[in-house]
């Protein structure tokens, strides 16, 4: 204010005007309320000290310091390092009990449960499903079908080292690619295929050779899958003879199986989860419903 | 045109026009009410230390409920999800018990309403209870309001500073003792009161502690009658609620008026000219907590307490004139007095029977509901995803996730069945089966989730879904639970 614009008081607050106008209402300069204004400062206070005590000015790499050596990262680490202590106990003995015993021991199986649970949803859910329902390719883990054994400790050993993983130690057993090898032309396929859908108790199709695909199953197929079709796990071959399909059971699904293969990965999890957090999975999988 | 000085800004006029009406902003006035004495004023005193009597040592009470759960009478025990009163124990899920006694609690503030107007902000609301216990340690160091007065009038000296400061501290130490003891009803409490007097009590006792330190203090110490006016929506429900019946704290109109000082009295009789009762002391006013005039009738800011009628018989006495010039009566009667009919009373009338009715309707509903519930419960809970799954060989099986529920002290064990899809076979993980029924054993007082698969032939048509029962019967007592969900078959390929 200047002798050019003199302080307006306004009439009837007897409060001075900021000289700020509009469509005839004028701003009144009242004072800040004192309780803001002083949390205001005691705010201004706290960021100094806040400043100088714990990281916060951005530089080119990182932030300043702080005099107290703060760090988010390690705060977080502190937190999970708690939270390993509080489940302690639990944890230590779901690594030392047999995993075949934790199932009969309801508190211990309560607890691998939830743990397992949440390691799927991390984990698994991505080509398992939420539920472990699976897709095409991905198989359902809810059903008593198990291409590498649906006993517990058959379950833990894939997950330990999965199937195809690049792991030596995981499932390394594929289904050749018949028909884009050039080891069987397209008829003989196609007559493998209705002799496969036979196996499973499927109507045989119009014009379908059940004879002669009988014959080329002997000759290709039993090595890996069997004389009866039944699969073996320690070749990760299918069980023929089921109705869980895991690329499909129709006869086009059969078809393409045996023109090009199969050999979907299952990644390995040792060293990428805890051996606990394994057993739990292992467990929770078994107890899904399929578990044998 | 009045302009008021700016440094009083705050109490502006707003309406030119109206220089002279009620400013709409008005800062509180200090309320100083003088201590009384007499019928009311005991009863408060009684009410005041049976309620805080009840809070403070409620938490000591113990109960035995047998080895290895908690000997407290009433506690909220809410790290394992139990309330403890007495000799009912209630789970989370049946927090309808909690939503029944608000009901009650409801209905119970209604029929006093409607018997004697507001009892409970009189004598039993906290906030009148404890308000009045800091008066008293107020009047205690600074002495009654007339002391008190006459020590302010001098400025700041040695004695009153000292005394402000014992009150505030005091104060303190009551409303620290509130915090302390509301945090004994989570918690055992003489555990707790050794845990906190040692520091090693958890971290959120003493960040409860310090809320109600905050809030008696705060409510009781400085905001007082404000919360009553200003704050509780309870006297505009009651506002809404009283009729033509209810006995209120009344000025007696038709005795008191027209009110005339002690000596205008007199010469107005000896005159032969109308003098009423009133001799205008203003006692009524100066005793009030609330700090109103219960001569300008029933108001908000009336908390009922009864004071002014202590005060008022009190000069009375003096004067020579019958008591109970304020009185608790109805302004019905008031009339009726005036008029020269005789005064009615009256107990029974359609309200107090409705809200009787109501209030045993719902007590009985919540004795009976406890003293039938039974020992055990069930819940289901079918898999979001998978619906079904198609086993190897061709059947369908569906999950459930079941919640068996023990409230018996003792372990048991539940025999768990399902009906509803024919030839299905039950399996529990982890419990032995025979495919119909499962020998579940849960601990006491405690649940046992388990994985259900059920086992059904293979489909032969269209996608179905039925329901099914599952049931669970308490091999001690025989008492059976029952839930539903249902059983999803897909369509037959």
């Amino acid at each position: 204010m200047d002798a050019k614009h003199p302080v307006e008081i306004d009439e009837f607050t007897g409060v001075a005007t900021t000289g700020h106008e509009w469509d005839g209402i004028k701003e009144l300069n009242n004072p800040l309320p004192r309780w803001w204004l002083w949390t205001f400062y005691a705010s201004i206070a706290f960021a100094t000290v806040y400043v100088v005590l714990y990281p916060a000015i951005p530089l080119v790499r990182g932030a300043t310091p702080g005099l107290l050596g703060w760090h988010s990262r390690e705060a977080v680490s502190q937190d999970l390092a708690a939270l390993d202590a509080t489940r302690g106990g639990e944890m230590e003995k779901l690594a030392a009990t047999p995993l075949a015993a934790i199932e009969s021991d309801p508190k211990l199986l309560s607890f691998a449960r939830d743990a397992g649970r949440a390691a799927f949803a991390d984990d698994c859910a991505p080509c398992h499903g939420a539920g472990g329902q699976g897709s095409i390719g991905y198989p359902n883990l809810n059903a008593n079908r198990w291409l590498w054994g649906g006993k517990v400790d058959q379950i833990y050993a894939t997950i330990e080292h999965g199937a195809r993983s690049g792991d030596p130690k995981g499932h390394q057993g594929l289904m050749p690619a018949f028909g884009r090898d050039g080891i069987l032309d397209d008829a003989k396929i196609s007559h493998v295929a209705d002799y496969v859908r036979s196996l499973a108790g499927f109507p045989a199709a119009k014009g379908a050779d059940v004879a002669d695909g009988l014959k080329v199953f002997q000759a290709n197929c039993v090595v890996c899958h069997g004389a009866d079709g039944k699969g073996n796990v320690q070749v990760g071959s299918a069980n023929l003879t089921t109705k869980v399909w895991l690329y499909g059971p129709t006869k086009e699904d059969i078809v393409k199986g045996v023109w090009g293969g199969h050999g979907g990965v299952m990644p390995y999890w040792s060293g990428r989860l805890s051996e606990p957090t394994i057993r739990a999975l292992a467990v929770y999988v078994h107890t899904l419903g399929g578990g044998q | 045109m009045a302009v008021p000085n700016a440094a009083s800004h705050l109490d502006f006029v707003v309406d030119p026009e109206h220089p002279d009406a009620e400013p709409f902003y008005a800062p509180s006035k200090r309320n100083y009410p003088q201590a009384v004495k007499g019928f009311y004023r005991s009863i408060k005193w009684a009410a005041l230390v049976a309620t805080l009597a009840t809070y403070y040592l409620l938490p000591f009470v113990r109960w035995n409920r047998g080895p290895g759960a908690p000997g407290q009478a009433v506690l909220l025990d809410l790290a394992d999800r139990r309330f403890y009163f007495f000799f009912v124990e209630i789970w989370p899920q049946e927090a309808y018990y909690v939503a029944g006694l608000l009901v009650l609690a409801a209905l119970v503030l209604f029929m006093m309403n409607a018997l004697a107007g507001r009892v409970w902000c009189g004598y039993l609301c906290p906030q009148t209870v404890w308000t009045d216990l800091f008066f008293a340690v107020e009047r205690r160091f600074e002495g009654d309001l007339h002391a008190r007065r006459a020590r302010e009038a001098k400025g700041w000296t040695f004695d009153r500073a000292w005394r402000l400061v014992a009150k505030h501290a005091t104060w303190v130490l009551i409303a620290w003792w509130t915090g302390g003891a509301w945090v004994l009803y989570f918690s055992d409490a003489p555990t707790l009161v050794r845990a906190l007097a040692t520091l090693q009590a958890p971290a959120i006792a003493y960040v409860w502690i310090g809320i109600l330190t905050f809030t008696t203090y705060a409510l009781a110490g400085h905001m007082r009658e404000q919360v009553c006016v200003y704050m509780c929506p309870w006297p505009r429900i009651q506002a809404a609620l009283t009729d033509e019946w209810a006995l209120n704290v009344t000025y007696r109109t038709d005795r008191g008026e027209p009110r005339l000082s002690l000596k205008k009295s007199h010469a107005a009789r000896s005159r032969g000219e109308p003098a009423g009762d009133c001799v205008d002391c203003r006692q009524c006013v100066a005793v009030c907590p609330t700090g109103v005039d219960i001569r300008d009738g029933l108001q908000l800011g009336c908390i009922q307490c009864g004071l002014c009628i202590d005060a008022c018989d009190a000069v009375m006495s003096k004067v020579g004139r019958p008591a109970r010039l304020i009185a608790y009566d109805t302004d019905m009667n008031v009339a009726r007095r005036a008029e020269g009919k005789p005064a009615l009373r009256r107990l029974v009338r359609p309200r107090t029977i409705l809200y009787a009715v109501a209030i045993a309707a719902v007590g009985s509903l919540m004795l009976w509901r406890l003293t039938t519930r039974p020992g055990g419960a069930l819940a289901i809970a079918h898999d979001r995803n998978p619906l079904s799954v198609t086993l190897a060989d061709g059947s369908i099986q569906n999950g459930y996730s079941a919640l068996v529920i023990n409230r018996d002290a003792a372990p048991r064990t539940f025999d768990l069945s399902a009906s509803g899809v024919p030839g299905a076979k039950l399996v529990v993980e982890g419990a032995p089966s025979d495919g119909t029924r499962v020998r579940i054993q849960v601990p006491g007082d405690d649940t046992r989730e388990v994985r259900v698969l059920l086992r059904a032939a293979a489909p032969s048509g269209a996608a179905t879904s039925v329901p099914v029962t599952f049931t669970v019967v308490n091999e001690t007592s025989g008492e059976t639970a029952t839930a539903t969900d249902r059983f999803e078959t897909p369509a037959a390929n």
